[in-house]
Formats: structure tokens, C-alpha cells, sequence
């Protein structure tokens, strides 16, 4: 959470160049303003600094690992692969840092309820373990695909005293249960706040929740100086919303010579029109209050993404990225369900490590630029989550246990 | 096309030489089918709403409760596109009542906001009710809609502050939309004690006519908001009653009227 201001900031009103600002009813803006205010004060504020990083080390886990995964490395012949290892935070995943640091601000503010979107179920279940930690009452919509999807996960955020809504409407997926949690807020946004999951939607929520997983970035920067003494060639991650690749790329953005690689789902293929990659595939737009990268029809509807992985499964992505995109900074690049899968695979076999679908599309792509570096390159990958909640789903894919 | 169609601000200096609000109505296009929907449009002109607000269905409509969500929904899983909407608008204007579209915004970007409006323009439309932007938004919206006259209706909501009221008000042409509730579309049970400060907050800076929307489902509360408002906004009602209805559209069209006639005459009663 430190680091100088970049040029890959937004302006005052939330722009990251033509992308960004604030698409939102006027009912919401007075708490927009009212958030941007506290998340401004917060960061400008040792104490809440300092109160946010002994959380997340004393309970979360955080510094997370960075792992020298020699045996993927030798096994590829190719670079060295560095892993930084969010797979072992609290929660099992980077979404951790983001809901921590939202609840902490959220206490701040005096408010006492929050409420959150959730697809696959992950940013739910840390949505309600922040909750829990610190004693908010939580609501959790999620699309009524997703509750039948993803049971245990329901299960999980109501052990832990979290309500779940089941969304109905639209295509009653993610996206309906960000367009749901917008409406429970615009009706109770005296006494509550939304906890974004990821880097996307109006200001201030794409930069605060960078703020709040930079430190992915901002660690790792320094973990693989002191393992090898150098900056890496490459550092990868996937990109659903884009919170895990934000808190990942913010710390390197500065560094010229360091690639910066956003991996999208690619799904069936974006050829198929079944995937995922809306940077890749799709074309500027508003949804979720900025504008951005979206995957949408002739009439501007929205189009339902598709990807294995449910935390990538969303028709937009974060402003910042749309705008790192566009400058040439960052290139983002589809991976298919299969091309993950079969990283996945690879990593469990050679490394012991089961890591989540969506962490496996950042894995696929950056086995590919391994190679094409050899040996004497160096990549940083971020595995963003581990893999417990995908066993479903791996046990379909590979036909396991059968 | 017919050219350019009447303008808001007429409706309203009509009703108001009659001391009376306007009754402000609104239906999606293409529910439940596109020439279901000018026809259940055409009811509510005859009936007696003296605006007519025509709503673009959109995949992600986070202003709507669940009466609007459904209707859009139906109307889009039957295939409506913005060109029906142009369409409908086009018919509706043809009866002389100032004829406006309600819209979610990324439509409009999408199929190009210059265009839409002159396409707007040479339907007869009024203008833009524009939900999900605001003045500050940065877009093209404010530009094309001067290019062509036409009415600009941003939203003012209980939480704005004075300073966003004027900046909002200076920003609109036609009639400015206060939000009565917190909340989303949807009829209520009993009328908001945030709408009137709202208005009142409102008046103070623009001499701009202010309708009042969300939640009026009957004459009597009609009647209350036309108290202290230049229009009452009409909605999840007028949908409210062809969902009732599905199986029998002339039923359907028949209580739309009747709805239609007894909020008019709330308007008259206040
Ligand atoms: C482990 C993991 N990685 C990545 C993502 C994608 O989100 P984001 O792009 O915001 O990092 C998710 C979302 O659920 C996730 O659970």
C-alpha cells in the first residue's frame, strides 16, 4: 500500500484515460462521494494503514509466499516460474485483502451492514468472513445458477452468518447479482456498504480495491529481488474483473522493462463467442457504472460470458485495465478451458500444488512466454487462489474417481 | 418520418395554466409485443397522460424493481431492438402527446449518441430520461441533445445534495425527474415523506417544471404528490395491470384505461 503516484492512475473523477468515471443513478452519489472521501482519508492515514496490515498478517496470512517452482520450470525447459502464492491467504484466495480492507473502511464510516455480489461464491464467502471478523451483518446476492452451482460455497457464507439472496432475474448470474446488490444499496445506503469484489464498476471502487490488493504487488516486487537480485521479464495474471491482476501489475507498472500479461477466458475460444475475454473479444461500453471493455450485442445488452472458471465468468472488466490496454502497457491475451485445465493439471503433477481454475488461465499463458524466453528469463505468476472449490469441477473435466 | 414532435415543456404549461399537474406515463416498448405496446401506449394518450415515456429494455436494468424488470425482460426475450423503440416513439408522437424515452444509457452509446438523437428527432420524439448518468457523467449525451432541441431529464434523488440539485437542474431541459423514495421502481402502498422536501429543494433553484416518479399507483396518491409537484410520473402501475392481465389483452388495455382515467383525475384533484 505505498509507492508513488503513477500515470496509470485515474484522475480525480475516476478516468483512466477514456475509461472509468462514474455511470450511476444520482441516488448513489452521494455514497460514491461520501466512499471516495473515506477511502482517501484511510489511505492518507498511518494508523488505518497500520491497522489493515496487522489484520491481514495476523489473520489473513499475508505476506503470502513467493515459490521458486523448479520442478514446473525444468519440467517446461524454459524460464524460471516464480509463484507468488495467494492460494495460501485466509479464505484460499487474494480476495481476502480486498474485502478486509472494504470492511475496515466500512467500520471507519459507521456503518453496519454490508452487502456483496458473488459468482462462483469465493468474494461471498470472504465477503462474509470479513463480516464475521468484524461483526457486520452480511448479504450476499448471488445468481440462482450460481446457488445451485455452487452449494457449498452457500453453505459456507451461512455458517458464517452471512444472509445469501438467490437472483432471479436476467441470467441470473453474476452480473444480475451485481445489478441486484445495486438495488438493495440504493435503498439502504444510510446504513450500508457495498463490498465490490473486484477492480471494476463507478469510482472510487476501481482504484480503492487496487489499494487494497496492491500489496500482492508491492511483496512480491520485493520477494523476487531478494530471491534472484533482479526484476522478473514478466509478470502474469488472469483477469475476471481484474482485482488479483491490478494488486499484481500496480507495483511493476513503472518498471518499462517488466511485461505486464493479463490472461482472460477464452473459454470454448473467442472465435466460438463462448468466452469470457472482453478485452480480447469485446468492445467499449458501460456496464456497472464505467465505461470499459464489455461483451454486448448490435443494441448495447449485455451478452452472457462463458468460461470454466465461474471467477472469470463476467461480460466486463476493470477501467484500469481497459486503460492499460489501450496505452500498450499491459497486453491481454485469451486462454481456453482446456489450455487452464491442462495447466492445472501440470502444476498439481509437478509441484504438489492444486490451484484455482481461474489462477490456471494465468499459468497457461505464462508457460507460453516461459518458453519463448528459455532458460536465463524470469516470471512472476500470480496464483491467486487454490483449488478446493474447483474439485466439481475437475472431477467432471478429467473424469476423476471414476 | 414525421419531424420534429412536440416538446415537454407544452404538456406542462398546459396542465399548469389548468392548475393541475401533468400525469406522466410510462410503459417499456415492445411489451408485450411491439404493436401491443403502441397500443397499450395509445390507451394511455387517450385515457389522459399528458407526456408519454416510452422505455428501452435493457439487459441490466439496476434503476427497476421486479413489475418493470419482467416486462423489459419479456419484451427483450421477444426479440425488441432499438429500432422498435424508434418506432414506437414515432407512433406515439403522432398523436401530438410530447413522447420520451426512458433509457439506460449503454444503449444510446452504443448505437451511437449523435444518431440517436437525430434518429430521436425525426421519430417526433421529446427528449431523453437518462437513469443511470448523470450531468457529470462526461458524455456526449448534453451536445447532441442541444443540437437538435431536445428535452434533457436528469434525475434528482433525496440523497443529492443542493449543490448537486443545481448543477443537475442547469443541466436539464423540458421537466426535471425527482426520484420520490430510496429505492427502485415500484408501486407503493403509501407515498414517500422524501418527496416533497425533494420538490421543494428543487423549486428553489430552477424554475423548471418537476415531476415526481417511483411508487404512484392511484388516484389518491395522484392527487398528493399533484399537491406539491408539477407531474406525477406513472410506471410500475400501468405495467402492473397488463401483467394482471396477460391472457387477455383487452382486458389489459381496459383496467390500463381506467387506471389511467382515475390517476388523471387525481391529477385534476389536488
Ligand atoms: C482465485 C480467484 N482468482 C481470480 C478471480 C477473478 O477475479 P479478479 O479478476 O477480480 O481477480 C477470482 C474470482 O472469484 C478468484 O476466486
Amino acid at each position: 500500500m505505498s509507492g508513488p503516484a503513477s500515470v496509470w492512475n485515474a484522475d480525480e473523477q475516476g478516468w483512466f484515460g477514456e475509461f472509468g468515471g462514474r455511470f450511476m443513478p444520482e441516488a448513489l452519489v452521494a455514497a460514491l462521494d461520501e466512499l471516495t472521501v473515506a477511502w482517501q482519508g484511510a489511505m492518507a492515514d498511518q494508523a488505518f494503514r497500520a491497522e489493515f496490515d496487522t489484520i491481514l498478517r495476523e489473520y489473513a496470512g499475508v505476506p503470502s509466499l513467493l515459490y521458486d517452482a523448479v520442478r514446473l520450470s525444468e519440467h517446461l525447459g524454459g524460464a524460471r516460474i516464480l509463484l507468488k502464492r495467494e492460494d495460501l491467504n485466509h479464505t484460499g484466495a487474494h480476495k481476502i485483502r480486498n474485502v478486509l480492507g472494504q470492511a475496515l473502511l466500512t467500520r471507519r464510516m459507521g456503518k453496519t451492514r454490508v452487502i456483496a455480489e458473488t459468482g462462483a461464491g469465493q468474494h461471498g464467502v470472504a465477503s462474509a468472513t470479513a463480516a464475521a471478523y468484524f461483526g457486520l451483518e452480511c448479504t450476499v446476492y448471488m445468481g440462482s445458477v450460481d446457488t445451485k452451482r455452487q452449494a457449498l460455497n452457500v453453505a459456507r457464507m451461512e455458517l458464517l452468518g452471512a444472509k445469501v439472496v438467490p437472483v432471479d432475474s436476467g441470467s441470473a448470474t453474476l452480473k444480475d447479482a451485481i445489478n441486484e446488490a445495486l438495488r438493495d444499496w440504493v435503498a439502504s445506503v444510510d446504513y450500508t456498504a457495498y463490498l465490490f469484489g473486484t477492480a471494476a464498476g463507478p469510482h472510487p471502487f476501481p482504484s480503492m480495491v487496487r489499494d487494497f490488493t496492491r500489496g500482492i504487488g508491492d511483496e512480491a516486487r520485493a520477494q523476487v529481488l531478494e530471491l534472484t537480485g533482479r526484476l522478473p521479464d514478466v509478470v502474469a495474471a488472469c483477469v475476471g474483473g481484474g482485482s488479483n491482476a491490478i494488486g499484481m501489475f500496480t507495483a511493476f507498472l513503472d518498471d518499462l522493462d517488466v511485461r505486464i500479461l493479463g490472461f482472460e477466458a477464452g473459454g470454448d475460444g473467442v472465435e466460438t463467442g463462448r468466452h469470457a475475454a472482453t478485452i480480447a473479444g469485446g468492445d467499449s461500453g458501460v456496464l456497472h457504472g464505467a465505461r470499459t471493455f464489455i461483451l454486448q450485442d448490435d443494441d448495447g445488452q449485455t451478452i452472457e460470458s462463458h468460461s470454466i472458471s465461474a471467477g472469470l465468468d463476467y461480460p466486463g472488466v476493470g477501467p484500469q485495465h481497459a486503460h492499460l490496454a489501450k496505452s500498450g502497457r499491459g497486453e491481454y491475451l485469451p486462454v481456453t478451458d482446456r489450455q487452464a485445465m491442462d495447466a492445472l493439471a501440470l502444476l498439481a503433477r509437478t509441484e504438489g500444488i492444486i490451484c484455482a481454475i481461474e489462477s490456471a488461465h494465468a499459468l497457461a499463458g505464462a508457460f507460453d512466454v516461459a518458453r519463448d524466453l528459455g532458460p536465463g528469463g524470469l516470471v512472476l505468476v500470480n496464483l491467486s487462489g487454490r483449488g478446493d472449490k474447483d474439485m466439481e469441477t475437475a472431477i467432471d473435466w478429467f473424469g476423476l474417481g471414476r | 418520418m414525421s419531424g420534429p414532435g412536440a416538446r415537454t415543456a407544452a404538456a406542462f404549461a398546459r396542465a399548469a395554466d389548468e392548475q393541475r399537474a401533468a400525469l406522466v406515463g410510462y410503459l417499456p416498448a415492445g411489451f408485450p409485443d411491439v404493436e401491443g405496446g403502441i397500443e397499450a401506449i395509445k390507451v394511455l394518450v387517450d385515457a389522459g397522460c399528458d407526456v408519454i415515456e416510452v422505455g428501452l429494455p435493457y439487459s441490466d436494468p439496476v434503476m427497476d424493481g421486479p413489475t418493470i424488470q419482467a416486462a423489459a425482460q419479456q419484451a427483450l426475450d421477444r426479440g425488441v431492438r432499438v429500432s422498435d423503440v424508434l418506432r414506437t416513439v414515432e407512433a406515439v408522437a403522432a398523436t401530438g402527446t410530447p413522447t420520451v424515452v426512458m433509457t439506460y444509457w449503454n444503449p444510446i452509446e452504443r448505437y451511437g449518441v449523435a444518431r440517436f438523437a437525430a434518429d430521436l428527432d425525426a421519430a417526433g420524439g421529446a427528449g431523453l430520461i437518462t437513469p443511470d448518468i448523470t450531468p457529470d457523467s462526461r458524455t456526449e449525451w448534453p451536445v447532441a441533445a442541444d443540437a437538435h432541441d431536445l428535452d434533457k431529464v436528469f434525475l434528482v434523488a433525496p440523497s443529492s445534495t443542493d449543490a448537486r440539485i443545481a448543477m443537475t437542474t442547469q443541466a436539464c431541459r423540458g421537466f426535471v425527474y425527482a426520484t420520490a423514495v430510496m429505492g427502485v421502481t415500484g408501486a407503493r402502498a403509501t407515498t414517500s415523506e422524501l418527496a416533497g422536501p425533494l420538490v421543494k429543494r428543487t423549486k428553489a433553484v430552477t424554475d423548471l417544471p418537476v415531476a415526481v416518479g417511483l411508487g404512484v399507483s392511484n388516484g389518491g396518491q395522484a392527487a398528493e404528490v399533484a399537491s406539491y409537484a408539477d407531474g406525477v410520473i406513472v410506471g410500475s402501475a400501468f405495467v402492473r395491470a397488463l401483467l394482471d392481465h396477460a391472457d387477455d389483452r383487452v382486458a389489459g388495455l381496459r383496467a390500463l384505461a381506467a387506471l389511467t382515467a382515475d390517476l388523471a383525475d387525481g391529477v385534476r384533484r389536488a
